[in-house]
Protein backbone atom coordinates (compact mmCIF):
# COMPACT_ATOMS: atom_id res chain seq x y z
CA UNK A 1 0.00 0.00 0.00
CA UNK A 2 1.13 3.52 -0.73
CA UNK A 3 2.03 5.25 2.55
CA UNK A 4 2.08 9.00 2.96
CA UNK A 5 3.15 10.54 6.25
CA UNK A 6 1.54 13.94 6.79
CA UNK A 7 2.02 14.26 10.54
CA UNK A 8 5.39 15.98 10.91
CA UNK A 9 4.04 18.32 13.60
CA UNK A 10 3.56 15.22 15.75
CA UNK A 11 7.01 13.86 15.03
CA UNK A 12 9.54 13.43 12.23
CA UNK A 13 11.67 10.46 11.17
CA UNK A 14 15.33 10.55 12.21
CA UNK A 15 17.24 11.57 9.10
CA UNK A 16 20.16 9.34 7.96
CA UNK A 17 22.93 11.88 8.69
CA UNK A 18 21.64 12.29 12.24
CA UNK A 19 21.25 8.55 12.78
CA UNK A 20 24.78 7.93 11.55
CA UNK A 21 26.35 10.45 13.97
CA UNK A 22 24.25 9.15 16.81
CA UNK A 23 25.06 5.51 16.13
CA UNK A 24 28.70 5.99 17.10
CA UNK A 25 27.59 7.10 20.54
CA UNK A 26 25.30 4.16 21.02
CA UNK A 27 27.75 1.48 19.96
CA UNK A 28 31.30 2.79 20.39
CA UNK A 29 31.67 5.88 22.51
CA UNK A 30 29.78 4.90 25.58
CA UNK A 31 31.62 6.88 28.26
CA UNK A 32 29.90 9.02 30.85
CA UNK A 33 30.74 12.65 30.07
CA UNK A 34 31.32 13.37 33.75
CA UNK A 35 34.09 10.73 33.99
CA UNK A 36 37.69 11.92 34.13
CA UNK A 37 39.15 9.08 32.05
CA UNK A 38 39.63 8.79 28.32
CA UNK A 39 36.13 7.40 27.69
CA UNK A 40 34.51 10.25 29.55
CA UNK A 41 36.68 12.98 28.00
CA UNK A 42 36.02 11.74 24.50
CA UNK A 43 32.27 11.96 25.03
CA UNK A 44 32.48 15.26 26.92
CA UNK A 45 34.09 16.89 23.88
CA UNK A 46 31.38 15.59 21.58
CA UNK A 47 28.64 16.85 23.92
CA UNK A 48 30.20 20.31 24.00
CA UNK A 49 30.49 20.36 20.21
CA UNK A 50 26.82 19.47 19.96
CA UNK A 51 26.02 22.28 22.38
CA UNK A 52 27.92 24.72 20.12
CA UNK A 53 25.87 23.57 17.15
CA UNK A 54 22.56 23.94 18.95
CA UNK A 55 23.59 27.38 20.22
CA UNK A 56 24.70 28.51 16.76
CA UNK A 57 21.40 27.40 15.23
CA UNK A 58 19.45 29.89 17.35
CA UNK A 59 22.05 32.65 17.59
CA UNK A 60 22.98 31.85 21.20
CA UNK A 61 26.14 31.17 23.16
CA UNK A 62 26.89 27.55 24.07
CA UNK A 63 26.82 28.39 27.79
CA UNK A 64 23.19 29.40 27.42
CA UNK A 65 22.05 25.93 26.29
CA UNK A 66 20.75 23.23 28.65
CA UNK A 67 19.99 19.79 27.25
CA UNK A 68 16.69 18.32 28.39
CA UNK A 69 14.48 15.34 27.60
CA UNK A 70 12.39 17.34 25.13
CA UNK A 71 9.93 20.14 24.64
CA UNK A 72 7.79 19.27 27.63
CA UNK A 73 10.71 19.29 30.02
CA UNK A 74 12.13 22.52 28.60
CA UNK A 75 8.74 24.24 28.90
CA UNK A 76 8.27 22.96 32.45
CA UNK A 77 11.79 23.85 33.51
CA UNK A 78 11.57 27.33 31.99
CA UNK A 79 8.27 28.24 33.61
CA UNK A 80 8.80 26.59 36.98
CA UNK A 81 12.39 27.80 37.23
CA UNK A 82 11.56 31.45 36.53
CA UNK A 83 8.58 31.45 38.83
CA UNK A 84 10.37 29.82 41.76
CA UNK A 85 13.48 31.94 41.37
CA UNK A 86 11.49 35.18 41.25
CA UNK A 87 8.64 34.51 43.63
CA UNK A 88 9.99 37.07 46.07
CA UNK A 89 9.32 39.68 43.35
CA UNK A 90 5.76 38.77 42.47
CA UNK A 91 3.33 35.95 41.76
CA UNK A 92 1.75 36.75 38.39
CA UNK A 93 2.24 34.74 35.17
CA UNK A 94 0.94 35.67 31.71
CA UNK A 95 0.40 33.07 29.00
CA UNK A 96 -2.06 32.42 26.17
CA UNK A 97 -5.07 30.19 25.62
CA UNK A 98 -3.40 28.33 22.73
CA UNK A 99 -0.20 27.18 24.43
CA UNK A 100 0.85 23.55 24.38
CA UNK A 101 -0.24 21.56 27.44
CA UNK A 102 3.41 21.49 28.54
CA UNK A 103 3.02 25.19 29.38
CA UNK A 104 -0.70 25.37 30.17
CA UNK A 105 -0.80 22.47 32.59
CA UNK A 106 2.39 23.66 34.29
CA UNK A 107 0.87 27.09 34.77
CA UNK A 108 -2.36 25.56 36.04
CA UNK A 109 -0.41 23.52 38.58
CA UNK A 110 1.25 26.76 39.74
CA UNK A 111 -2.17 28.38 40.03
CA UNK A 112 -3.15 25.66 42.51
CA UNK A 113 -0.06 26.58 44.50
CA UNK A 114 -1.37 30.13 44.72
CA UNK A 115 0.21 31.93 41.76
CA UNK A 116 -1.92 34.37 39.76
CA UNK A 117 -2.44 33.38 36.16
CA UNK A 118 -3.61 35.41 33.18
CA UNK A 119 -4.47 33.31 30.14
CA UNK A 120 -4.74 35.73 27.23
CA UNK A 121 -7.43 35.15 24.61
CA UNK A 122 -6.65 34.89 20.91
CA UNK A 123 -8.45 36.17 17.80
CA UNK A 124 -10.21 33.97 15.24
CA UNK A 125 -6.81 33.06 13.73
CA UNK A 126 -5.36 32.04 17.06
CA UNK A 127 -3.23 35.18 17.33
CA UNK A 128 -2.38 36.91 20.61
CA UNK A 129 -2.67 40.70 20.58
CA UNK A 130 0.57 42.22 21.98
CA UNK A 131 -1.47 45.06 23.50
CA UNK A 132 -3.28 42.45 25.61
CA UNK A 133 0.10 41.43 27.00
CA UNK A 134 0.86 45.06 27.83
CA UNK A 135 -2.49 45.51 29.54
CA UNK A 136 -2.16 42.31 31.54
CA UNK A 137 1.21 43.23 33.05
CA UNK A 138 1.07 44.25 36.69
CA UNK A 139 3.74 45.13 39.22
CA UNK A 140 3.60 41.47 40.24
CA UNK A 141 4.23 39.90 36.83
CA UNK A 142 7.28 37.65 36.88
CA UNK A 143 6.92 35.70 33.61
CA UNK A 144 5.38 35.93 30.15
CA UNK A 145 5.30 32.64 28.21
CA UNK A 146 3.95 32.69 24.65
CA UNK A 147 4.66 30.15 21.92
CA UNK A 148 6.26 31.09 18.60
CA UNK A 149 4.09 28.87 16.40
CA UNK A 150 1.09 26.80 17.32
CA UNK A 151 1.19 23.03 16.82
CA UNK A 152 -2.50 22.60 16.02
CA UNK A 153 -3.27 25.57 13.78
CA UNK A 154 0.20 26.71 12.68
CA UNK A 155 -0.32 30.37 13.58
CA UNK A 156 2.86 32.36 14.18
CA UNK A 157 2.61 34.72 17.15
CA UNK A 158 3.98 38.27 17.08
CA UNK A 159 6.67 37.36 19.62
CA UNK A 160 9.02 40.16 18.46
CA UNK A 161 6.42 42.74 19.42
CA UNK A 162 5.62 40.98 22.68
CA UNK A 163 9.28 40.88 23.64
CA UNK A 164 9.57 44.67 23.18
CA UNK A 165 6.88 45.03 25.82
CA UNK A 166 8.37 42.51 28.25
CA UNK A 167 11.76 44.22 27.85
CA UNK A 168 10.27 47.61 28.70
CA UNK A 169 9.02 46.11 31.94
CA UNK A 170 12.05 43.94 32.64
CA UNK A 171 9.95 40.75 32.73
CA UNK A 172 11.47 37.46 31.53
CA UNK A 173 9.91 36.15 28.32
CA UNK A 174 9.83 32.43 27.49
CA UNK A 175 9.09 31.33 23.92
CA UNK A 176 8.09 27.77 23.02
CA UNK A 177 9.68 27.45 19.58
CA UNK A 178 9.15 23.70 19.21
CA UNK A 179 7.03 24.07 16.08
CA UNK A 180 8.77 27.03 14.45
CA UNK A 181 12.39 25.92 14.76
CA UNK A 182 13.66 24.44 11.51
CA UNK A 183 10.80 25.97 9.54
CA UNK A 184 11.27 29.70 9.97
CA UNK A 185 14.25 31.64 11.36
CA UNK A 186 14.50 31.33 15.14
CA UNK A 187 17.11 33.72 16.53
CA UNK A 188 16.95 34.45 20.23
CA UNK A 189 18.07 38.07 19.79
CA UNK A 190 15.74 38.84 16.88
CA UNK A 191 12.80 37.31 18.72
CA UNK A 192 13.78 38.85 22.05
CA UNK A 193 13.64 35.59 23.99
CA UNK A 194 15.01 35.29 27.51
CA UNK A 195 14.22 31.59 27.50
CA UNK A 196 13.41 29.46 24.48
CA UNK A 197 12.35 25.83 24.09
CA UNK A 198 13.15 23.48 21.21
CA UNK A 199 12.60 19.74 20.77
CA UNK A 200 14.65 17.27 18.74
CA UNK A 201 11.97 14.99 17.37
CA UNK A 202 10.27 17.75 15.40
CA UNK A 203 13.47 18.41 13.44
CA UNK A 204 14.62 14.92 12.42
CA UNK A 205 16.38 14.01 15.68
CA UNK A 206 14.97 11.24 17.91
CA UNK A 207 12.31 11.59 20.58
CA UNK A 208 13.37 12.34 24.14
CA UNK A 209 15.93 15.09 23.51
CA UNK A 210 15.41 18.83 23.64
CA UNK A 211 17.08 22.03 24.70
CA UNK A 212 16.30 25.06 26.76
CA UNK A 213 17.99 28.34 26.00
CA UNK A 214 18.43 30.64 28.99
CA UNK A 215 19.82 34.11 28.22
CA UNK A 216 22.92 35.01 30.20
CA UNK A 217 21.94 37.09 33.21
CA UNK A 218 18.38 35.80 33.45
CA UNK A 219 17.25 35.15 37.02
CA UNK A 220 16.47 31.48 36.46
CA UNK A 221 17.42 28.36 38.35
CA UNK A 222 16.61 24.78 37.61
CA UNK A 223 14.02 23.90 40.24
CA UNK A 224 12.54 20.55 39.20
CA UNK A 225 15.41 18.04 39.24
CA UNK A 226 17.40 17.20 42.32
CA UNK A 227 20.49 15.15 41.70
CA UNK A 228 23.96 15.37 40.24
CA UNK A 229 25.77 18.47 39.02
CA UNK A 230 25.36 17.81 35.30
CA UNK A 231 24.74 20.64 32.82
CA UNK A 232 26.47 23.06 35.19
CA UNK A 233 23.84 22.45 37.86
CA UNK A 234 21.05 23.19 35.45
CA UNK A 235 19.82 19.65 34.78
CA UNK A 236 20.64 16.78 37.08
CA UNK A 237 20.94 13.32 35.57
CA UNK A 238 23.47 11.61 33.30
CA UNK A 239 23.31 13.20 29.88
CA UNK A 240 21.44 11.51 27.04
CA UNK A 241 24.62 11.45 24.99
CA UNK A 242 23.33 9.83 21.79
CA UNK A 243 20.34 12.20 21.89
CA UNK A 244 22.57 15.22 22.43
CA UNK A 245 24.82 14.24 19.52
CA UNK A 246 21.72 13.77 17.34
CA UNK A 247 20.30 17.10 18.44
CA UNK A 248 23.55 18.86 17.53
CA UNK A 249 23.58 17.36 14.07
CA UNK A 250 19.86 17.97 13.50
CA UNK A 251 20.17 21.64 14.50
CA UNK A 252 23.17 22.08 12.23
CA UNK A 253 21.22 20.62 9.32
CA UNK A 254 18.07 22.56 10.19
CA UNK A 255 19.80 25.92 9.72
CA UNK A 256 21.88 24.81 6.73
CA UNK A 257 18.73 23.65 4.91
CA UNK A 258 16.33 26.25 6.27
CA UNK A 259 15.73 28.27 3.10
CA UNK A 260 15.35 25.24 0.89
CA UNK A 261 13.24 23.37 3.41
CA UNK A 262 10.85 26.21 4.09
CA UNK A 263 10.41 26.97 0.35
CA UNK A 264 9.59 23.32 -0.23
CA UNK A 265 7.16 23.14 2.70
CA UNK A 266 5.49 26.42 1.76
CA UNK A 267 4.85 25.13 -1.74
CA UNK A 268 3.18 21.96 -0.39
CA UNK A 269 1.19 23.87 2.21
CA UNK A 270 -0.12 26.41 -0.29
CA UNK A 271 -1.04 23.64 -2.73
CA UNK A 272 -2.95 21.59 -0.17
CA UNK A 273 -4.84 24.62 1.17
CA UNK A 274 -5.76 25.79 -2.30
CA UNK A 275 -6.94 22.37 -3.44
CA UNK A 276 -8.87 21.43 -0.30
CA UNK A 277 -10.72 24.75 -0.18
CA UNK A 278 -11.52 24.63 -3.90
CA UNK A 279 -12.49 21.02 -4.25
CA UNK A 280 -14.38 20.33 -1.04
CA UNK A 281 -17.40 22.26 0.20
CA UNK A 282 -18.07 23.34 3.78
CA UNK A 283 -14.44 23.33 4.85
CA UNK A 284 -12.66 26.00 6.80
CA UNK A 285 -8.99 26.61 7.23
CA UNK A 286 -8.07 26.84 10.90
CA UNK A 287 -5.35 29.20 12.05
CA UNK A 288 -3.96 32.19 10.21
CA UNK A 289 -4.22 32.17 6.39
CA UNK A 290 -0.80 33.82 5.90
CA UNK A 291 1.04 33.99 9.23
CA UNK A 292 1.44 30.26 9.60
CA UNK A 293 4.41 27.90 9.56
CA UNK A 294 5.35 26.40 6.21
CA UNK A 295 4.24 22.81 5.88
CA UNK A 296 1.23 23.19 8.19
CA UNK A 297 -2.34 23.10 6.90
CA UNK A 298 -5.25 22.50 9.26
CA UNK A 299 -8.93 22.39 8.47
CA UNK A 300 -12.39 21.71 9.82
CA UNK A 301 -14.59 19.63 7.56
CA UNK A 302 -18.13 20.35 8.64
CA UNK A 303 -20.79 17.71 9.44
CA UNK A 304 -18.28 14.89 9.95
CA UNK A 305 -15.94 13.83 12.73
CA UNK A 306 -12.13 13.79 12.86
CA UNK A 307 -11.43 10.31 14.17
CA UNK A 308 -13.57 8.70 11.49
CA UNK A 309 -11.65 10.73 8.89
CA UNK A 310 -8.31 9.66 10.39
CA UNK A 311 -9.34 5.99 10.31
CA UNK A 312 -10.46 6.35 6.71
CA UNK A 313 -7.22 8.10 5.74
CA UNK A 314 -5.19 5.43 7.53
CA UNK A 315 -6.96 2.74 5.50
CA UNK A 316 -5.58 4.53 2.42
CA UNK A 317 -2.10 4.75 3.93
CA UNK A 318 -2.28 8.43 4.88
CA UNK A 319 -1.22 9.59 8.37
CA UNK A 320 -2.67 12.86 9.67
CA UNK A 321 -4.07 14.10 12.98
CA UNK A 322 -7.14 15.75 14.51
CA UNK A 323 -8.22 17.92 17.42
CA UNK A 324 -11.66 16.30 17.61
CA UNK A 325 -13.13 15.40 21.00
CA UNK A 326 -13.32 11.76 19.94
CA UNK A 327 -9.53 11.58 19.46
CA UNK A 328 -8.50 13.45 22.56
CA UNK A 329 -8.65 10.88 25.32
CA UNK A 330 -10.23 13.52 27.53
CA UNK A 331 -13.20 13.59 25.11
CA UNK A 332 -12.87 17.36 25.02
CA UNK A 333 -12.19 19.05 21.70
CA UNK A 334 -8.89 20.86 21.26
CA UNK A 335 -8.56 23.89 23.55
CA UNK A 336 -6.80 25.66 20.69
CA UNK A 337 -9.70 25.32 18.24
CA UNK A 338 -12.21 26.39 20.90
CA UNK A 339 -10.03 29.40 21.79
CA UNK A 340 -10.31 30.63 18.19
CA UNK A 341 -14.09 30.67 18.60
CA UNK A 342 -14.82 27.57 16.53
CA UNK A 343 -18.01 25.90 17.82
CA UNK A 344 -17.75 22.48 19.42
CA UNK A 345 -19.46 20.66 16.55
CA UNK A 346 -17.19 22.23 13.93
CA UNK A 347 -14.07 21.46 15.97
CA UNK A 348 -15.29 17.88 15.74
CA UNK A 349 -14.31 17.86 12.05
CA UNK A 350 -10.72 18.95 12.57
CA UNK A 351 -7.92 17.51 10.45
CA UNK A 352 -4.29 18.64 10.50
CA UNK A 353 -1.76 17.88 7.80
CA UNK A 354 1.88 18.72 8.41
CA UNK A 355 4.44 18.13 5.69
CA UNK A 356 8.12 17.26 5.81
CA UNK A 357 11.28 16.94 3.73
CA UNK A 358 10.23 13.79 1.93
CA UNK A 359 6.73 14.85 0.89
CA UNK A 360 5.97 15.82 -2.69
CA UNK A 361 3.24 17.59 -4.64
CA UNK A 362 2.13 14.11 -5.61
CA UNK A 363 1.41 13.40 -1.93
CA UNK A 364 -0.73 16.54 -1.81
CA UNK A 365 -2.64 15.32 -4.83
CA UNK A 366 -3.15 11.87 -3.28
CA UNK A 367 -4.32 13.37 0.01
CA UNK A 368 -6.83 15.71 -1.63
CA UNK A 369 -8.22 13.01 -3.90
CA UNK A 370 -8.56 10.57 -1.01
CA UNK A 371 -10.06 13.22 1.23
CA UNK A 372 -12.70 14.07 -1.37
CA UNK A 373 -14.08 10.55 -1.37
CA UNK A 374 -13.80 10.18 2.42
CA UNK A 375 -15.72 13.38 2.99
CA UNK A 376 -18.36 12.32 0.54
CA UNK A 377 -18.78 8.91 2.16
CA UNK A 378 -18.89 10.17 5.74
CA UNK A 379 -21.25 13.02 4.87
CA UNK A 380 -23.62 10.57 3.25
CA UNK A 381 -23.73 8.79 6.63
CA UNK A 382 -24.10 11.93 8.71
CA UNK A 383 -27.47 13.10 10.05
CA UNK A 384 -26.38 16.71 9.90
CA UNK A 385 -25.88 19.15 7.04
CA UNK A 386 -26.13 22.91 6.55
CA UNK A 387 -29.89 22.77 7.21
CA UNK A 388 -29.55 20.79 10.41
CA UNK A 389 -31.43 22.18 13.39
CA UNK A 390 -28.68 22.18 15.96
CA UNK A 391 -30.76 23.74 18.68
CA UNK A 392 -31.07 21.64 21.79
CA UNK A 393 -34.82 21.16 21.33
CA UNK A 394 -34.20 18.68 18.49
CA UNK A 395 -31.85 16.55 20.52
CA UNK A 396 -32.80 14.29 23.41
CA UNK A 397 -29.69 14.88 25.40
CA UNK A 398 -29.10 18.38 24.17
CA UNK A 399 -29.34 19.95 27.60
CA UNK A 400 -26.33 18.17 28.97
CA UNK A 401 -24.19 18.37 25.85
CA UNK A 402 -21.66 21.03 24.96
CA UNK A 403 -23.84 23.07 22.62
CA UNK B 1 -7.01 -0.09 19.00
CA UNK B 2 -10.26 -1.32 17.39
CA UNK B 3 -11.20 -4.96 16.80
CA UNK B 4 -11.56 -6.35 13.31
CA UNK B 5 -15.33 -6.36 13.71
CA UNK B 6 -15.39 -2.68 14.59
CA UNK B 7 -13.26 -1.88 11.56
CA UNK B 8 -15.46 -4.05 9.34
CA UNK B 9 -18.61 -2.23 10.47
CA UNK B 10 -16.84 1.11 10.07
CA UNK B 11 -15.66 0.28 6.57
CA UNK B 12 -18.83 -1.47 5.43
CA UNK B 13 -21.59 -0.11 7.61
CA UNK B 14 -24.91 -1.98 7.36
CA UNK B 15 -28.21 -0.16 6.96
CA UNK B 16 -26.97 3.38 6.41
CA UNK B 17 -29.56 5.90 5.35
CA UNK B 18 -33.02 7.12 6.17
CA UNK B 19 -36.54 5.66 5.95
CA UNK B 20 -38.97 8.14 4.46
CA UNK B 21 -41.97 6.22 5.87
CA UNK B 22 -40.46 5.43 9.27
CA UNK B 23 -42.78 4.44 12.11
CA UNK B 24 -40.31 5.67 14.70
CA UNK B 25 -37.31 8.00 14.70
CA UNK B 26 -34.79 8.36 17.49
CA UNK B 27 -32.17 11.05 17.57
CA UNK B 28 -29.70 11.34 20.41
CA UNK B 29 -26.69 13.47 21.08
CA UNK B 30 -23.73 12.18 22.99
CA UNK B 31 -23.22 14.38 26.01
CA UNK B 32 -19.69 13.10 26.52
CA UNK B 33 -18.15 13.99 23.20
CA UNK B 34 -20.84 15.77 21.19
CA UNK B 35 -21.72 13.15 18.59
CA UNK B 36 -25.18 12.68 17.08
CA UNK B 37 -26.97 9.53 16.01
CA UNK B 38 -30.33 9.10 14.30
CA UNK B 39 -32.17 5.78 13.91
CA UNK B 40 -35.25 5.13 11.73
CA UNK B 41 -37.43 2.05 12.25
CA UNK B 42 -40.24 0.48 10.27
CA UNK B 43 -42.48 -1.77 12.36
CA UNK B 44 -44.51 -4.58 10.88
CA UNK B 45 -47.68 -5.10 12.95
CA UNK B 46 -48.79 -8.53 11.70
CA UNK B 47 -48.11 -11.46 14.03
CA UNK B 48 -46.48 -9.41 16.79
CA UNK B 49 -44.59 -6.19 16.36
CA UNK B 50 -41.39 -6.73 14.44
CA UNK B 51 -38.75 -4.25 13.28
CA UNK B 52 -38.95 -5.01 9.58
CA UNK B 53 -36.55 -2.31 8.47
CA UNK B 54 -34.04 -0.05 10.17
CA UNK B 55 -31.59 2.63 9.02
CA UNK B 56 -29.15 4.93 10.74
CA UNK B 57 -27.19 8.13 10.26
CA UNK B 58 -24.31 9.04 12.53
CA UNK B 59 -22.07 12.05 13.08
CA UNK B 60 -19.28 10.61 15.16
CA UNK B 61 -16.14 8.60 15.60
CA UNK B 62 -15.30 5.20 14.16
CA UNK B 63 -16.79 3.47 17.21
CA UNK B 64 -19.99 5.50 16.93
CA UNK B 65 -20.42 4.47 13.31
CA UNK B 66 -19.60 0.82 14.04
CA UNK B 67 -21.96 0.62 17.02
CA UNK B 68 -24.79 2.20 15.00
CA UNK B 69 -24.24 -0.29 12.23
CA UNK B 70 -24.09 -3.20 14.68
CA UNK B 71 -27.24 -2.19 16.53
CA UNK B 72 -29.19 -2.06 13.26
CA UNK B 73 -27.94 -5.50 12.35
CA UNK B 74 -28.82 -6.89 15.80
CA UNK B 75 -32.42 -5.72 15.78
CA UNK B 76 -33.45 -6.10 12.16
CA UNK B 77 -36.27 -8.67 12.08
CA UNK B 78 -36.54 -8.78 15.89
CA UNK B 79 -39.67 -8.06 17.90
CA UNK B 80 -39.99 -4.78 19.76
CA UNK B 81 -39.54 -6.59 23.07
CA UNK B 82 -36.40 -8.31 21.85
CA UNK B 83 -35.09 -5.00 20.58
CA UNK B 84 -35.76 -3.33 23.91
CA UNK B 85 -33.60 -5.89 25.66
CA UNK B 86 -30.54 -4.74 23.67
CA UNK B 87 -28.23 -2.65 25.78
CA UNK B 88 -24.98 -0.85 25.08
CA UNK B 89 -23.21 -3.88 26.53
CA UNK B 90 -24.86 -6.19 23.98
CA UNK B 91 -23.67 -3.91 21.18
CA UNK B 92 -20.12 -3.64 22.48
CA UNK B 93 -19.90 -7.41 22.98
CA UNK B 94 -21.19 -8.10 19.49
CA UNK B 95 -18.27 -6.01 18.20
CA UNK B 96 -15.79 -8.09 20.25
CA UNK B 97 -15.37 -5.18 22.63
CA UNK B 98 -14.54 -1.49 22.49
CA UNK B 99 -11.60 0.40 24.00
CA UNK B 100 -12.57 1.68 27.49
CA UNK B 101 -12.63 5.35 26.46
CA UNK B 102 -15.01 4.40 23.63
CA UNK B 103 -17.62 2.55 25.68
CA UNK B 104 -19.80 5.67 25.81
CA UNK B 105 -20.19 5.51 22.02
CA UNK B 106 -22.18 2.29 22.40
CA UNK B 107 -24.57 4.09 24.77
CA UNK B 108 -25.39 6.31 21.85
CA UNK B 109 -26.43 3.38 19.68
CA UNK B 110 -28.60 1.71 22.32
CA UNK B 111 -30.13 5.07 23.28
CA UNK B 112 -30.98 5.96 19.70
CA UNK B 113 -32.66 2.58 19.22
CA UNK B 114 -34.69 2.89 22.42
CA UNK B 115 -35.66 6.46 21.55
CA UNK B 116 -36.88 5.31 18.12
CA UNK B 117 -38.98 2.57 19.73
CA UNK B 118 -40.41 5.04 22.22
CA UNK B 119 -41.26 7.38 19.35
CA UNK B 120 -43.04 4.52 17.57
CA UNK B 121 -45.04 3.63 20.71
CA UNK B 122 -45.92 7.25 21.45
CA UNK B 123 -47.27 7.66 17.95
CA UNK B 124 -49.11 4.37 18.00
CA UNK B 125 -50.85 4.90 21.33
CA UNK B 126 -51.65 8.50 20.46
CA UNK B 127 -53.80 7.23 17.59
C1 LIG C 1 4.41 23.62 20.72
C2 LIG C 1 4.90 22.39 21.42
N1 LIG C 1 5.47 22.51 22.62
C3 LIG C 1 5.93 21.42 23.29
C4 LIG C 1 5.84 20.15 22.76
C5 LIG C 1 6.32 18.98 23.55
O1 LIG C 1 7.51 18.49 23.04
P1 LIG C 1 8.01 17.01 23.41
O2 LIG C 1 7.14 16.09 22.65
O3 LIG C 1 9.43 16.99 22.93
O4 LIG C 1 7.89 16.86 24.88
C6 LIG C 1 5.26 20.00 21.50
C7 LIG C 1 5.13 18.65 20.90
O5 LIG C 1 4.06 18.16 20.60
C8 LIG C 1 4.77 21.14 20.81
O6 LIG C 1 4.19 21.03 19.63
S1 LIG D 1 -18.91 8.99 19.64
FE1 LIG D 1 -17.34 10.46 20.06
S2 LIG D 1 -15.82 9.24 20.86
FE2 LIG D 1 -17.17 7.87 19.94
Amino acid sequence: MRRVYLDHSATTPVCPEVAEEMYKYITGNYGNPTSVHYYGRQVRNAVEEAREKVAASIGANAKEIVFTSGGTESDNMAVHGIVYTNKNKGNHIITSAVEHHAVLNMVQALEKEGFDITVLPVDQYGMVNPEDVRNAITGNTILVSIMHANNEIGTIQPVEEISKITREHGIPFHIDAVQSFGKIPVNVDDLGADLLTISGHKVYAPKGIGALYVRKGTRWKQTLFHGGAQERLRRAGTENVPGIIAMGKACELAVADLQEESDHLRKLRDAVIEKVLNKIEHVRLTGHPAERIPGHASFCFEFIEGESMLLSLDMKGIAASSGSACTSGSLEPSHVLLATGIPHEVAHGSIRTSFGKDNTLDDVEYFVETMQSIVERLRSMSPIDQDFDSTCASCKEGKSCHA
Amino acid sequence: MYTEKVMDHFENPRNVGELSNADGIGQVGNPTCGDIMKIFIKVDGDGGERISDIKFKTFGCGAAIATSSMVTELVKGKTIDEALSISNKTVAEALDGLPPQKMHCSNLAADALHTAIKDYKDKKYAE
